[in-house]
């Protein structure tokens, strides 16, 4: 009698787990939004090819790379990605005309990367109306950072008024007496920079600032600002360039003979395609800061995450020129977009990718320095806030100090 | 019915019915092909009408796109009444603009016109003008909805479809008032100052006033131009209007034939759609492939548009008569 109800205990817990285990499986069914099927996930991008920017093209190319490499190694979850990525030439109508083909023509699942400031601005509030994720946004701007008004919008690399304030505190704390001189791109990134520079000055060190200078994209040469610069007698110099305009700041503050200490920020910090044609000689102790690794900095040489990135180079873009900081971006964002695909699992809903993009939890990327982590939440969509301070010796950064976090009160 | 006739019914024919049956997103790039086809018109009578060349454009669009968005944004004026306004500040402008240029002629009035395309990016990213403009940032406009009338008739009508509509019957509206201009006394008084100036002043054309308002007429109707395309859009930047915008139209004037009013429709086609093509050739090499386009074009049919349809209407006519 006994043994008879034990089995009908036994049956009817294994009933009850079953029934369990099958109502879960209902939960982990396939679910998915246009773009994603059980073979393929659709992910637009929008990338200066042509134009201005274009030298930032490379970026789309690199992901394209990557994202060959991860479906040649069996894909995300047994699903491939279809890349597709689309010239805006860095103007906004064009922007505004290829996310309403990727979203509408396409339609993609998400539209991921796409570059420049002025880009991404144009197509925020669409993106926004048709809850298409506009996710890792490439550019710097402090805006993307807004999920309350934009929930779809999300950025990525440290934001411009993170990084004005982390050197603002390094400078109260090395040198609170000195004068500034500022030289800034006129546009929304070199001003989102320099605000966030005057914020870390706060009251207190705004009288440092002795003057500033902005300059146009359009101009050919910023000489003539540098010189009016250092006739203003300050020992401080803050250059928020783009690389081009940043080499030449570099040369003309050393031709000049003027030995200020020299800011440059990071998007014009790379060893390849700024501090070498500037001159090595000149760069000596200027400071900036990183946060991925710069692929010509000697103490990565025998780094596993560069040798994997030296690695999918020789094999999916082997004409790709290492030295370039936008290649080593590309292969972040692409490996950024790949682990969020992958947590999405088989819930490829739009809102799910959301969720998961905003639950990066301390993920570090072989590419990005040690300490420097993605982390968001519901109400932090800036995967990457902090930065370490670098100092060019020889013909290499030196980074020193620890990681810093650009937060507003960190 | 002469070929001519029937060849614009049937194109006004597929304008007016195709949208139907197209997708929002296509209906949006055929609204843009109108936005610019009204621009390049704009030019052709600034350039094959009077004779003035004009590299600068794209600083009368933008000043009108801009008009709208501010009205729209900050003055929360419904954007019908945006029209009109960019029109006649963008008149006022051109005119102003025309009236220095009196003394300029050929290349060197092309240069000046240049120079104001060039500086206005930069005249709009002005500090000063910030609170307005919303400087390197640009200003966001909401897009308009279809009037309330068509959903009481039932109709669904998408925002893309009502401004495609809307964007066409401005077209035709200026296109019509444009061929009544040039076919006009004051018309013939352009078109005198571009055969040959002497002999027009000669004759008794008040030169100085034709020409500036030669100017003023191009840049208001560029600067309808200018707010219909923020307004399809939805949004304005400094950077959206740069030198490359005054070139395109200009090229887009040449690819239609210079002074022919409908070629403007095809040259608006070309520059809207054959980057496009271009970028599905080769994505890196977009720019050299639009350039060797534009070179066959160029070379089999340098009037551009103009030449092959009066070709095909030649070749038409011929046939007709031996049938």
């Amino acid at each position: 009698m006994l043994s008879f109800s034990k089995t009908r205990i036994a049956a009817l817990s294994t009933a009850i787990i079953a029934f369990a285990v099958a109502g879960g499986e209902a939960y982990a069914q396939k679910k998915y939004d246009t773009g994603a099927t059980d073979t393929e996930i659709k992910v637009g991008n929008i990338m200066p090819y042509s134009g201005p920017a274009s030298a930032y093209g490379v970026i789309g190319k690199i992901q394209e790379a990557y994202f060959n490499k991860v479906n040649a190694e069996g894909g995300i979850n047994g699903r491939k990605i279809k890349f597709i990525s689309y010239d805006d030439g860095y103007s906004p109508p064009k922007a505004v005309e290829q996310a309403r083909k990727l979203v509408e023509s396409d339609e993609v699942l998400l539209v991921f990367n796409p570059l420049g400031t002025p880009s991404n601005s144009a197509i925020q509030k669409y993106m926004n109306a048709k809850k298409v994720p506009q996710i890792f946004v490439a550019t710097g701007a402090t805006k993307w950072n807004d999920p309350k008004n934009f929930p779809w919008t999300m950025g990525w690399q440290p934001n411009y008024q993170s990084e004005g304030r982390i050197y603002a505190k390094y400078l109260m704390k090395e040198k609170p007496n000195g004068k500034i001189a500022i030289l800034y791109q006129n546009d929304d990134y070199g001003k989102d920079l320099l605000k966030g520079f005057k914020e870390g000055l706060g009251a207190k060190g705004a009288s440092m600032i002795a003057m500033e200078s902005s300059y146009e994209v359009s101009e050919p040469t910023i000489d003539s600002h540098i010189v009016k610069l250092k006739a203003s007698g300050a020992d401080i110099f803050i250059s928020i360039t783009t690389p081009k305009f940043g080499a030449q700041s570099i040369k003309k503050v050393a031709e000049l003979g003027w030995k200020p200490l020299f800011i440059l920020n990071n998007v014009a910090a790379s060893i390849g395609s700024v501090m070498k044609p500037a001159g090595f000689e000149n760069g000596q102790d200027i400071i900036s800061a990183n946060y991925a690794k710069d692929a010509v900095d000697p103490q990565w040489k025998d780094d596993a995450g560069m040798k994997n990135f030296d690695a999918f180079l020789q094999k999916y873009i082997p004409e790709a020129n290492r030295a370039d900081g936008s290649v080593m971006f590309g292969y972040n964002t692409a490996q950024t977009m790949v682990h969020v695909l992958k947590a999405a699992g088989d819930n490829l809903t739009r809102e799910n990718i959301m969720k998961q993009a905003a639950s990066l939890n301390g993920v570090q990327l072989e590419g990005l320095l040690p300490g420097v982590l993605l982390k968001t939440s519901a109400t932090d969509f800036a995967p990457i806030e902090q930065l370490q301070l670098m100092r060019f010796k020889g013909e290499k950064w030196d980074l020193f100090g620890d990681v810093i976090s650009g937060e507003i009160g960190g | 019915m002469t070929v001519a006739r029937i060849a614009s019914l049937i194109a006004l024919a597929l304008l007016i019915f195709t949208p139907l049956f197209l997708k929002n997103f296509y209906i949006f790039q055929m609204t843009q092909w109108m936005i610019y086809a009204i621009a390049v018109l704009a030019l052709n009578i600034l350039t094959g009408g009077s004779g003035q060349f004009s590299l600068g454009q794209s600083a009368f669009y933008a000043v009108g796109a801009y008009t709208a968005a501010i009205m729209m944004e900050h003055m929360g004026v419904n954007y019908v009444f945006t029209l009109p306004v960019a029109g006649v500040i963008c008149f006022i402008f051109g005119f102003l603009f025309g009236l220095p240029a009196l003394r300029l002629s050929g290349i060197y009035l092309a240069l000046a016109t240049f120079a104001l395309a060039v500086a206005m990016p930069q005249l709009l990213k002005l500090h000063f003008f910030e609170h307005w403009t919303g400087g390197v940032q640009g200003l966001v406009i909401i897009k308009p909805d279809p009037p309330e009338f068509l959903k009481s008739m039932g109709l669904k009508v998408s925002q893309d479809m009502w401004l495609y509509y809307f964007t066409l019957v401005v077209a035709l509206a200026i296109y019509f008032a444009s061929t009544n201009l040039l076919a006009s006394r004051s018309g013939r008084a352009m078109m005198a100052i571009r055969d040959n100036q002497i002999a027009a002043n000669a004759m008794g054309v008040n030169v100085s006033l034709y020409k500036t308002l030669a100017f003023g007429i191009s840049a208001g109707i560029t600067g309808v131009a200018g707010a219909l395309g923020a307004i399809a859009v939805a949004f304005v930047a400094p950077d959206s209007y740069t030198i490359n915008l005054a070139i395109a139209l200009f090229l887009g004037m040449v690819i239609g034939g210079v002074g022919w009013l409908p070629g403007s429709l095809a040259g608006a086609a070309f520059i809207v759609f054959v980057p496009n093509i271009a970028e599905s050739i080769s994505k890196g090499l977009s720019g050299a492939v639009f350039g060797v386009i534009l070179i066959i074009i160029i070379f089999l049919v340098p009037h551009g548009a103009r030449q092959v349809a009066y070709t095909a209407q030649h070749l038409i006519s011929r046939i007709w008569k031996s049938s």
